[in-house]
């Protein structure tokens, strides 16, 4: 008999943990979803992100606090980015995607290597006052660990998804992608409002750094196994839906929770790929996209 | 084009014999044992080369084929002991399967997902391969390789034989792909799938095809591993410098021809292997990674491309 302890324990980590991962692919949700350039070095700027914050950590701050002041140097870091990346391609008139996705790959194995290099390759971790202990619910047992964290992710994607929809800038970016040149007879310049989105993009893998490292320690290579979850997030999500994505976060989180409970938690890590390829395979347009 | 074929086939007779006769003139078995790694990065450039450069569908988990070579090969040899020959024909073809199945799931909708999907590839079979016992698991098995025959004179010798004869073999392949019928459907599908398609080239047909040749090449790779190492264990069957260099090699070297990734593994394999010996191999990876940037930022064409611009340029 499954004790019902169990089963319920598990899908609350799974929409904790699904929680998180939305906040993951928030920045990849605008740069592939909304902008259709493939950011594979997303999840590790994610983990450069972790790294910012364990640096500031170290000096006393409040993960939260550091991810704050993350926001702007690494919304500088995301505008650098793109604008290396469309020199790079606007000399060929066109980004072919593949050659895109290649120089992304390059990419994030350089900022591995260099976080490597810097901080070593052993596993870092904050620590913080409300850290450590649990909250109880009758059966349930939270860790604050996972829910602050959990909680951090819909506020940051409310937040960015209030701004796409409901100011002027928001909405010139989610047109950029759309109609450039009506963009620009529109009177505003496609390229900056591309450099803007990247930019808060990227601001948003700091906030999801300090999340990530708040729940276990993280090393420079643990990107990598975030690839297939925040791809599979956004593409199933049906490309730039940001609630859709938060959406199909959390049935990624409570499947591989339940993998992880009642199989193997060796298994988990293949569930999101497992989950992205099915997709693909029977619904390429996305659970919650307009067939494209 | 008949004249180029008898030049090849000459050239592959010499680098057989060569490889016959090599081992007995040269008595240092460490040039062998590093030999082997270059080429074994040929054939994996090679490999890649099918799928990615002649129709234009990057791979990013040529790990995941390797590796699969890697285990199928070693548990076949080590259970059931098959000789060595059909431990590598049957890696190539589970590398087939495997490149007809990812291929099948996510080719009919567009080249990015099928990028992704080959990244997830990766992980699965990690996975898969950590949770079988009889791999293993995390921690490995030892496998204890065939006793080299009477015509070499060490395992070294008789390791780096073996894999010149896959690698001959894949760059034969590469080189007959290129200018058959299917070469000419795979660069047609590469300018445009769509205009490929409409024009009645069998588009996606010819992309299974071209998966399934690709992957048979990649686990053929991995097959000769486990008696190479004589140990065999997840994280360096599925390593991600394998990945990178199945990319780095071909658009370094040109994806256009088979000479591209032949040329760009043997520079960038003969480097790492200097490298690797004098530097750590994290600084090795960090130095392929940024000449990959390079050569896809400034050089698209790779060394191929730019050698022929400068003949170009000299010849009028």
């Amino acid at each position: 008999m499954l004790s019902i302890d169990i089963l319920l324990n598990a899908v609350v980590t799974g929409i904790l943990l699904g929680s998180v991962y939305a906040s993951l692919a928030l920045g990849l949700g605008i740069t592939f979803g909304i902008l259709h350039i493939p950011n594979i070095a997303h999840p590790t700027l994610v983990i450069a992100g972790a790294f910012f914050v364990y640096t500031f950590g170290q000096w006393g701050f409040d993960p939260i606090f550091a991810a704050l002041i993350g926001l702007a140097p690494f919304y500088i870091l995301g505008v650098a980015l793109y604008i290396f990346y469309s020199r790079v391609f606007e000399r060929r008139g066109g980004a072919n995607v593949l050659q895109s996705l290649t120089l992304f790959f390059g990419l994030s194995l350089v900022i591995e290597i260099l976080l490597a290099l810097s901080f070593g390759s052993e596993l870092k971790s904050v620590s913080v006052s409300y850290i450590g202990s649990s909250l109880k619910l009758g059966l349930l047992t939270i860790p604050y660990r996972l829910l602050i964290p959990a909680l951090l992710g819909p506020v940051m994607i409310a937040a960015v998804w209030l701004y796409l929809s409901r100011t002027n800038s928001g909405t010139a970016i989610r047109a950029v992608a759309h109609e450039e040149r009506a963009l620009s007879i529109a009177g505003l310049n496609p390229a900056s409002v591309k450099q803007h989105a990247f930019g808060i993009a990227t601001a948003t893998a700091v906030v999801a750094g300090a999340a990530l490292i708040m729940i276990g320690p993280v090393e420079p290579f643990a990107g990598r196994f975030q690839i297939g979850r925040v791809f599979a997030i956004v593409v199933l999500a049906g490309m730039g839906s940001i609630p859709g994505s938060l959406a199909i976060a959390i049935i990624i989180g409570v499947a591989e929770a339940l993998v992880a409970s009642y199989l193997n938690p060796s298994w988990a890590p293949g569930v999101a790929f497992a989950i992205l390829l099915l997709g693909l395979a029977f619904r390429p347009q996305g659970l919650f996209g307009a067939a494209r | 084009m008949r004249k180029n074929s008898i030049l090849f086939l000459a050239g592959i007779v010499i680098i057989l014999a060569l490889g016959f006769l090599l081992p007995w003139t040269i008595r240092n078995p460490f040039y062998f044992f590093v030999g082997y790694v270059v080429l074994q990065y040929v054939t994996i450039a090679t490999g890649w080369n099918i799928l990615g450069g002649y129709a234009g569908y990057i791979n990013f988990g040529a790990a995941g084929f390797f590796g699969a070579g890697v285990y199928l090969a070693a548990f076949l040899y080590t259970t059931l002991g098959l000789p060595l020959p059909l431990c590598i024909l049957s890696a190539a073809v589970l590398g087939a399967i495997l490149g007809v199945l990812m291929g099948y799931l996510t080719l009919r909708i567009q080249g990015v997902y099928f990028a992704i999907a080959t990244l997830g590839l990766v992980i699965v079979l990690e996975t898969i391969v950590h949770n079988i016992s009889a791999l293993g698991g995390a921690s490995g098995m030892a496998v204890y390789g065939p006793r080299p025959p009477g015509w070499s004179p060490g395992p070294s010798q008789y390791n780096f034989t073996v894999m010149l004869m896959i690698a001959v073999a894949s760059v034969a392949l590469a080189r007959f792909v290129e200018i058959s019928w299917i070469g000419r459907g795979l660069r047609a599908v590469r300018a445009s799938e769509d205009a490929a398609e409409c024009s009645g080239v069998p588009t996606l047909r010819l992309k299974l095809l071209a998966c399934a040749l690709s992957g048979a090449v990649l686990a053929a790779a991995g097959s000769p591993y486990p008696f190479y190492t004589s140990y065999v264990e997840p994280v360096t069957a599925f390593s991600l410098i394998i990945g990178l260099n199945a990319i780095a090699m071909p658009l370094i070297g040109g994806t256009k021809s088979w000479a591209g990734p032949v040329l760009g593994a043997l520079l960038l394999a003969s480097v790492q292997q200097i490298a690797t010996v004098t530097i750590s191999s994290e600084l090795n990876i960090l130095f392929v990674g940024l000449v990959l940037i390079a050569f896809v930022a400034f050089a698209p064409g790779g060394l191929a491309d730019l050698f022929s611009r400068k003949q170009g340029r000299a010849k009028p």
